[in-house]
C-alpha cells in the first residue's frame, strides 16, 4: 500500500531530517519565528478555520520543512488558503509565529516559481505594484485588473455590485497618491537592496 | 480632549467612508482629539508581506515614523488589518533587532527613522473603552438602541495575535459586546464573534471566502440578530457586499445588514442617520433601524447612495448562475 503523505513525512523525518529547509524559512520571517519548537502537536490545523481547502494542516507543512521537503512545502496551496486569522497563532503552545511562516512560504513560492495556481500570486503581485506605483491602495484597479486576467466571467456577475458601490461613493474611480512617493520609491528601493542580499 | 495620532488607512477613504464619517461625527462629543498622519501610506495590509520581507515592514514603518515625528504618542487605527501591521511592525523591529537595522537602513533612504517602542498603537474600540471609558459613553446616550438586536463581530485580526496583552480574551473577546450594551442594545449571543470574514480570499479562492461569510451570516441569522456590527472595513465589506455571491453559490437568501460600530454609537449619541453613513450598505439597514424608530431620510437615498441593484442590466445574469445549493462534503483529510 503506498504511504500518505502523513507516513511519508515521517518516514523521511526518521531517515534524514535536514534542517537546512526550516532554517532558510525562520531566517526569513518576520520576528523570531520559532519554527524549531514545534512539537507537532495539531492544535494549528485543529483551529484553522479554512483548513477544509487544504492540501497540508500548518502542523504537516512544518514537519515537511524539517524533513527538508523543499519541493513539497512550497508546492503546496496552505499558505495560499490560509486567511491570517491567527487563531493557529494565539493556540500554539510553543509560540510559533505561524501565520508570519505563511507568507514567508508564499514570498518563497513566488520567487522559486512554485505554485499551481497563479491566481492569488497575481493578486499579492498587483497589489503591490498598485501600492509601488501609488502609496496606497486603489482598490478599483485592483479588483478590474485581477478580474480581467482570471475570471472576466465573475468579473460580470458582480459587475452589479460594483456600480452599486461606485453609485454610493464606496469606490474611486481615481487612485489617490502620497506627496512623497519620491521618499517612498527611495526607501523600498533601498529595502529590495537588502532583501537580496539576505538572500 | 485627548491628543491622538491618526492612522485611518486606504479603505477609510473608498469603501468604508461610512466607518470614516461616523467616526469624525462622534469624536468630538466624546473628546477624541484627532490628527492625521500627514502624507501616510498603504499598510500593505495581508498582501504585502507574502512577496518581500523588508520592503513590507519598511513600507508599514514609514508610517511609523512620520508619526513619531507629531508630538504625540498614541496612534489610533480604526481598521482592523492597519492595527496589526503596524502594531507588529513595532514588535518585530524589537523581537529582532537585525530586521528593525534593515528596516531603519531602508527608512534611511527617506530621511526616516524609527525607534520600535516609540509609539503606542492602538485600535480605535480599545481606546474608546479604555481611554474615553464605558461611562462617559453612557453619559453621552441620548437615543438608547433599546430593542435593536445586536450581534458584536469583532473579527480575527484586533484580539489575535496580541502582542501588547490590550484584549480580555484573543478568542471571546468582551468589549465589542460591552461598548453594544452601554448604549442600550440588545446583545445576542453570537459565537462567531471572533472569527475570520475570509479576508482577501473573496478574490482569490472566493469559494474558501463564501464558507467563512456564509458561517457567520448563519450564525448571527442563529442568533436572531437585526444586524452584526463590526471594527473593520474588510469584514464590513465582505459580509455586506459579497453577501449577494455568498447567497447565489449556496442558494440561501440571507439578508443580514453589517454596519461599524461607530455608526451605532453615533444613532445612541443622536447624530441622524445620514450623517453616519447609513444608506451605504449593500444590504440594506432599513428593517434593523425601523426597529428603533430610525428612518434613513429619502434625500440620503435619492442623492444615488442607496441605488437599487435592479437598475443595472447585468442583474439578469447574475441571477442565471448555477446556484449551489450546499457545501459538497468536505474533503478527506490527510490526517
Ligand atoms: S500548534 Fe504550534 S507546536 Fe502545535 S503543531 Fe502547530 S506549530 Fe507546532
Ligand atoms: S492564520 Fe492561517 S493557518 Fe492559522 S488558523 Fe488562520 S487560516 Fe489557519
Amino acid at each position: 500500500m503506498s504511504k500518505t503523505p502523513v507516513e511519508h513525512v515521517h518516514a523521511r523525518l526518521d531517515h534524514d531530517e535536514d534542517l537546512s529547509l526550516l532554517n532558510e524559512v525562520s531566517m526569513k520571517t518576520a520576528g523570531v519565528s520559532r519554527l524549531e519548537m514545534c512539537i507537532q502537536c495539531g492544535s494549528c490545523g485543529g483551529s484553522c478555520p479554512s483548513e477544509m481547502d487544504m492540501d497540508h494542516t500548518p502542523r504537516t507543512l512544518f514537519a515537511m520543512l524539517r524533513a527538508g521537503m523543499r519541493e513539497e512545502a512550497l508546492l503546496s496551496n496552505t499558505p495560499w488558503i490560509c486567511v491570517s486569522c491567527y487563531h493557529c497563532v494565539v493556540r500554539c503552545p510553543q509560540n510559533v509565529h505561524i501565520t508570519d511562516v505563511m507568507y514567508t512560504l508564499k514570498g518563497m513560492a513566488i520567487r522559486e516559481k512554485k505554485y499551481r495556481d497563479s491566481t492569488a500570486p497575481d493578486f499579492s503581485e498587483t497589489f503591490v505594484d498598485m501600492v509601488e506605483k501609488y502609496g496606497r491602495s486603489y482598490e478599483f484597479g485592483l479588483a478590474t485588473r485581477h478580474y480581467l486576467k482570471h475570471s472576466p466571467l465573475r468579473m460580470i456577475r458582480t459587475a452589479a455590485m460594483g456600480l452599486d458601490m461606485l453609485k454610493k461613493g464606496r469606490l474611486s474611480m481615481k487612485p489617490t497618491t502620497i506627496e512623497g512617493m519620491d521618499q517612498l520609491t527611495a526607501i523600498l528601493n533601498k529595502a529590495k537592496e537588502m532583501e537580496l542580499a539576505h538572500e | 480632549m485627548s491628543d491622538y495620532i491618526f492612522y485611518p488607512g486606504c479603505a477609510m477613504e473608498s469603501n468604508a467612508k461610512a466607518y470614516y464619517d461616523s467616526l469624525m461625527e462622534i469624536a468630538q462629543p466624546l473628546g477624541i482629539n484627532l490628527q492625521e498622519i500627514d502624507d501616510w501610506n498603504c499598510c500593505g495590509a495581508t498582501e504585502y508581506v507574502g512577496i518581500n520581507l523588508i520592503p513590507a515592514y519598511s513600507l508599514i514603518a514609514r508610517n511609523l515614523a512620520l508619526a513619531a515625528k507629531m508630538g504625540r504618542k498614541t496612534i489610533i487605527s480604526p481598521c482592523s488589518a492597519c492595527y496589526l501591521n503596524l502594531a507588529k511592525a513595532d514588535y518585530y523591529m524589537a523581537e529582532r533587532p537585525s530586521l528593525g537595522e534593515k528596516v531603519n537602513e531602508a527608512l534611511a533612504a527617506g530621511d526616516l527613522q524609527y525607534t520600535p517602542g516609540s509609539l503606542d498603537i492602538r485600535h480605535l474600540l480599545d481606546v474608546l473603552i479604555n481611554d474615553i471609558g464605558l461611562d462617559k459613553l453612557k453619559e453621552k446616550v441620548v437615543r438608547p438602541l433599546k430593542g435593536l438586536k445586536v450581534a458584536p463581530y469583532m473579527g480575527c485580526m484586533v484580539p489575535r495575535p496580541d502582542y501588547n496583552n490590550r484584549w480580555s480574551d484573543a478568542e471571546h473577546p468582551t468589549e465589542l459586546f460591552d461598548v453594544l450594551k452601554a448604549i442600550g442594545a440588545e446583545v445576542v449571543d453570537f459565537p462567531g464573534a471572533a472569527t475570520c470574514c475570509g479576508g482577501h480570499m473573496t478574490q482569490i479562492g472566493p469559494e474558501t471566502a463564501y464558507e467563512l461569510i456564509r458561517r457567520l451570516i448563519s450564525s448571527a441569522e442563529k442568533s436572531k440578530a437585526d444586524i452584526m456590527v463590526t471594527v473593520c472595513p474588510m469584514c464590513q465589506l465582505n459580509v455586506d457586499a459579497y453577501q449577494g455571491e455568498t447567497n447565489s453559490h449556496f442558494g440561501t437568501n440571507y439578508n443580514m445588514p453589517i454596519v461599524f460600530f461607530s455608526q451605532l454609537v453615533g444613532l445612541a449619541l443622536g447624530f441622524p442617520p445620514e450623517k453616519l453613513g447609513f444608506g451605504s450598505e449593500v444590504t440594506s439597514t432599513e428593517k434593523a433601524l425601523a426597529q428603533i424608530g430610525v428612518d434613513i431620510p429619502e434625500s440620503a437615498i435619492a442623492e444615488g447612495k442607496n441605488a437599487s441593484r435592479k437598475d443595472f442590466p447585468c442583474r439578469f445574469a447574475c441571477e442565471k448562475q448555477p446556484r449551489r445549493k450546499a457545501r459538497p462534503q468536505r474533503r478527506q483529510k490527510h490526517e
